[in-house]
């Protein structure tokens, strides 16, 4: 390890007993500031500090997240969770097994190499000393900073790569586990009536209407921000419900004005000298529309202010950067304020969950001792938090006489992904804003690159020609928008697989043979290969015939895991996704079972995205919408999917969570268009999409 | 209107005393403390709050406590006590079954209702069955397999 860069959550929060604890007799302790968010990543984590400490799985647990006591990771987001909390626990859990180590030594007047660590117990020259290190934890300096250099990692991993099964889960399935199940004491039931829009005003609340039909229901209004509480969860959900017969809102014209965008963004600037002859181009456009985070549980918060402290339960991805901007909010400082992660249901990025704390923080301080409990309904968790960003991408490209790229140009459009609390020093938090319109957002910056950008995640094509990439964010919508899944990555994956697609085709070529003839990536031409192999790709497949198959390849951020896919569909009254063939590398796996999971359930959503789902926006207004609004996919809809992992030896672990968005959608897409004989660029691939692309042909 | 309807839950006489019209879903959260059984909708599309009622796959989010007198009520917390729901929960682990979990509850009712009523479904019965229950983690082929896997114990247990 010596050399490398040691991760920045160490640089951060350097000190040993920050990240491992042995106060418990028996058990590690282990700290990390990234959360569960159903990928797993706590048993992951677990398996890692557990091959290091040379303990069993079972003697580890894993702190609560809590701004009191975890270290500051930043949001758990971008597949960077084994990649970066996993290095630092490795590291932080291989330096204390040497301390400890060192420390027996001393104890026993023996030499450490004499020494080896069995669940805890410190062995000398094969037999148990009788030491352990609960027994030896005093004689560690746990404020020594974790160095990553003195250490011996463990050869043999034990737990590492097997596909242990999550604990978490088995919980979950026959009881309570998520932030909904919390009960405290006393605690008063909350449901917050959203502004419709944008900086909505509240224009009247009929409190008597509301005392007369639903007497156990208080409401509570400060500014624009209504909520509804009571101690009975059953009468606030019921007056939700009827909320358009006692609340109406209205619209401040000029009120919402657009924060400035950035200025357009050079990710590429192609080719030094004079543009290639081309024999034939392409200039097209592909599109997404906003797409809802539809988390299968509505998001849910728990707040108390008591003694002068605010304490938040949330399933946030960010705890601490929310725990600034709540304090910012409500006008406290920001010790005063604690945030406890919880589970919630799978969120895909930024989703209501740290809408939803502020809404519990704001009510809390109104009824000071009291815990009170928000739960949003399902229309709000679909149409009311923040939306996958709408997008375009302009490919004007083309072939030359030898059937190469000679040119490449992709210009990209883009509604911001990277609005998260405290992104650009606003909230970004919707309750904010109805307490105050002053946090609307003023200017809106995209994630930079060296965060795998937002917009421009994956814009830049793998492959070896000259490219000019640009980037522009696009602030002129009221609709709020933030980090989903993958981020960019959809869109622009699906754009330039899709455009190699059609340039395969003016270039009379397999779309294989054309994309191995571009791809020196040996990892890349790798997965390509395996998956169409896997497959039994056939570049001459008939045209126009009803049943095809498409490929597709990508590497999520350009520095994760490569992922192709080959997908075969059917055209009948939709388009149906009869199945999918995908290779991966992902480097090391730590839990193959969990990876596969996550690699699956990406494709499934990035199908579900790609064949059916756009949200509808007229004017910058979204009307509330449930299920029935947007359907996603279904188990009668899923594909028969086929994975495969490559593991090159020695290869670190690579976050598997969001690098089959970009390909599945493409190979989707380009199977749709040898299905039908015609391509369709405008997601989602529906029925209705299918009809006007091809009147427009 | 407040009504005591008598009940059996998970094997257990219970009598709770609530307005009639009460969903069965905020009975069994907030009265009994079971919390296996999800809000997710609120409205019979999502199967997050589904529960076994006489055999019969239930939405308790729409189910009234008046509609309950005398009836059987299976949630997942019931589960490991019978061996049916033992098999599906085991099969569930060893398929690795689910990513954040909050669909599970209400799915492994409806495949327990199957597998009651249809010891050896196929595959196509079993999506049939399956097919109210969203799962925006995308466990679906997971999820299918566990309940073939439970199908199969079962039929291998019984002579
Ligand atoms: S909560 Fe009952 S079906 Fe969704
Ligand atoms: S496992 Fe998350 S919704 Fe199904």
């Amino acid at each position: 390890m010596t050399g490398a860069a040691l991760p920045k959550s160490l640089t951060d929060t350097p000190a040993l007993g920050r990240w491992v604890s042995l106060a418990e007799p028996g058990r590690v302790i282990i700290f990390t500031g990234k959360v569960e968010l159903g990928q797993g990543i706590t048993t992951a984590l677990a398996q890692i500090a557990a091959d290091e400490l040379g303990v069993r799985l079972n003697q580890v647990t894993l702190a609560e997240v809590d701004t009191d006591c975890a270290p500051d990771e930043g949001f758990t987001a971008g597949s960077q969770s084994v990649e970066v909390s996993g290095t630092t626990l490795r590291l932080a859990a291989a330096q204390a097994r040497a301390a400890l180590k060192a420390a027996a030594a001393q104890h026993l007047c023996a030499d450490p190499a004499r020494l080896t660590c069995h669940d805890g117990a410190v062995w000398l020259d094969g037999v148990p000393s009788g030491l352990d290190y609960w027994a030896l934890a005093a004689d560690v300096d746990w404020h020594q900073p974790v160095t990553g250099t003195s250490v011996t990692l463990a050869i043999a991993h034990r737990l590492v790569g097997q596909s242990v099964p999550r604990a978490d889960l088995a919980q979950k399935r026959i009881g309570g586990g998520y932030i909904h199940d919390i009960e405290l004491p006393g605690m008063a039931h909350v449901r917050v009536l959203r502004q419709p829009f944008r900086l909505a005003r509240l224009e009247r609340v009929d409190t008597d209407w509301l005392a007369r039909r639903h007497p156990k229901v208080r409401a509570l209004a400060k500014a624009d921000f209504l909520a509804l509480i009571a101690d009975d969860e059953l009468a606030v959900h019921a007056a939700q419900a009827e909320a358009d017969r006692f609340v109406r809102w209205h619209e401040v014209a000029g009120r919402w004005q657009p924060a400035t965008s950035p200025a357009e963004m050079v990710v590429t600037s192609g080719a030094d000298g004079p543009p290639e002859p081309c024999t034939s181009t392409i200039a097209v456009r592909y599109a997404r529309p906003h797409i809802a985070h539809a988390s299968v549980g509505p998001s849910c918060a728990l707040a108390q202010y008591e003694a002068g402290r605010l304490t938040v339960w949330t399933h946030s991805q960010g705890i601490f950067a929310l725990r600034t901007q709540i304090a910012r909010c409500l006008g406290l400082e920001v010790a005063a304020v604690r945030v406890v992660h919880a589970h919630g249901a799978g969120c895909y990025g930024h989703n209501g969950a740290d809408d939803a704390a502020l809404d519990a923080a704001i009510v809390a301080c109104e009824v000071p001792g009291r815990p009170v409990r928000v739960q949003w309904s399902r229309e709000d968790e679909m149409s009311r938090g923040p939306l996958g960003a709408a997008m375009s991408a302009e490919i004007s490209a083309g072939v030359d006489a030898a059937g190469r790229v000679a040119a490449w140009q992709m210009r990209v459009t883009s509604a911001p992904h990277a609005q998260r609390p405290g992104a650009g020093g606003h909230a970004n938090l919707s309750s904010a804003e109805a307490l105050d319109g002053a946090h609307l957002p003023r200017a809106v910056a995209d994630l930079p690159e060296a965060a795998g950008g937002g917009a421009s995640r994956n814009a830049r094509a793998i492959y070896d020609f000259a490219q000019e990439v640009r980037v522009t964010i696009d602030t002129q919508s009221p609709v709020r928008t933030s980090s989903l899944r993958s981020l960019g990555a959809h869109l622009n994956v699906f754009a330039i697989e899709s455009a190699m697609d059609e340039l395969a085709a003016l270039a009379g070529a397999d779309p294989l043979a054309f994309r191995l003839r571009h791809l020196t990536d040996p990892r890349c031409r790798r997965v390509l290969i395996e998956a169409t192999e896997m497959a039994d790709w056939d570049g001459g497949q008939a045209i126009g015939g009803g049943v095809a198959k498409g490929l597709a390849v990508a590497r999520y951020k350009g520095k994760g895991a490569w992922l192709a896919a080959v997908a075969e569909v059917v055209v009948e009254a939709e388009v149906r996704l009869s199945r999918l063939w995908l290779a991966v590398d992902a480097g090391l796996l730590i839990n193959p079972e969990g990876a596969r999971s996550q690699i699956e359930g990406g494709a499934i959503q990035a199908a579900s995205w790609t064949l059916k789902e756009a949200v509808q926006v007229e004017n910058g207004r979204i009307a509330a919408f449930g299920w029935s609004g947007y359907p996603i996919m279904r188990f009668s809809d899923v594909p028969e999917i086929e994975t495969r992992f490559i593991e090159p030896p020695d290869a670190p672990p690579l976050g598997a969570g969001e690098a089959a968005q970009g390909p599945v959608a493409a190979a989707i897409g380009n199977a749709l268009a040898r299905a039908l004989g015609a391509r369709v660029r405008d997601l989602p691939l529906s029925r209705a999409q299918i009809m006007q692309a091809l009147a427009g042909e | 209107m407040a009504a005591t309807v008598s009940f059996q839950l998970n094997g257990r006489a219970v009598a709770p005393e609530a307005d009639g019209d009460t969903p069965l879903l905020f009975l069994l959260r907030n009265q009994f403390g079971l919390k296996a059984t999800r809000f997710g909708c609120g409205n019979e599309d999502c199967g997050a709050c589904v529960v076994d009622i006489d055999g019969h796959a239930r939405h308790a989010c729409t189910t009234p406590l008046v509609a309950l007198a005398g009836a059987q009520v299976t949630t997942a917390e019931g589960l490991p006590a019978h061996p049916i729901g033992a098999a599906l929960l085991a099969a569930f682990a060893q398929e690795h079954a689910g990513q954040c979990g909050y669909c599970l509850s209400g799915i492994l009712m409806a495949a327990f209702a199957l597998l009651r009523a249809n010891p050896a479904p196929n595959r196509a019965s079993i999506v049939a069955a399956l097919d109210g229950h969203l799962c925006r983690c995308g466990a679906h082929g997971g999820i299918l397999r566990a309940v073939e896997r439970a199908a199969a114990s079962l039929a291998a247990a019984t002579p």
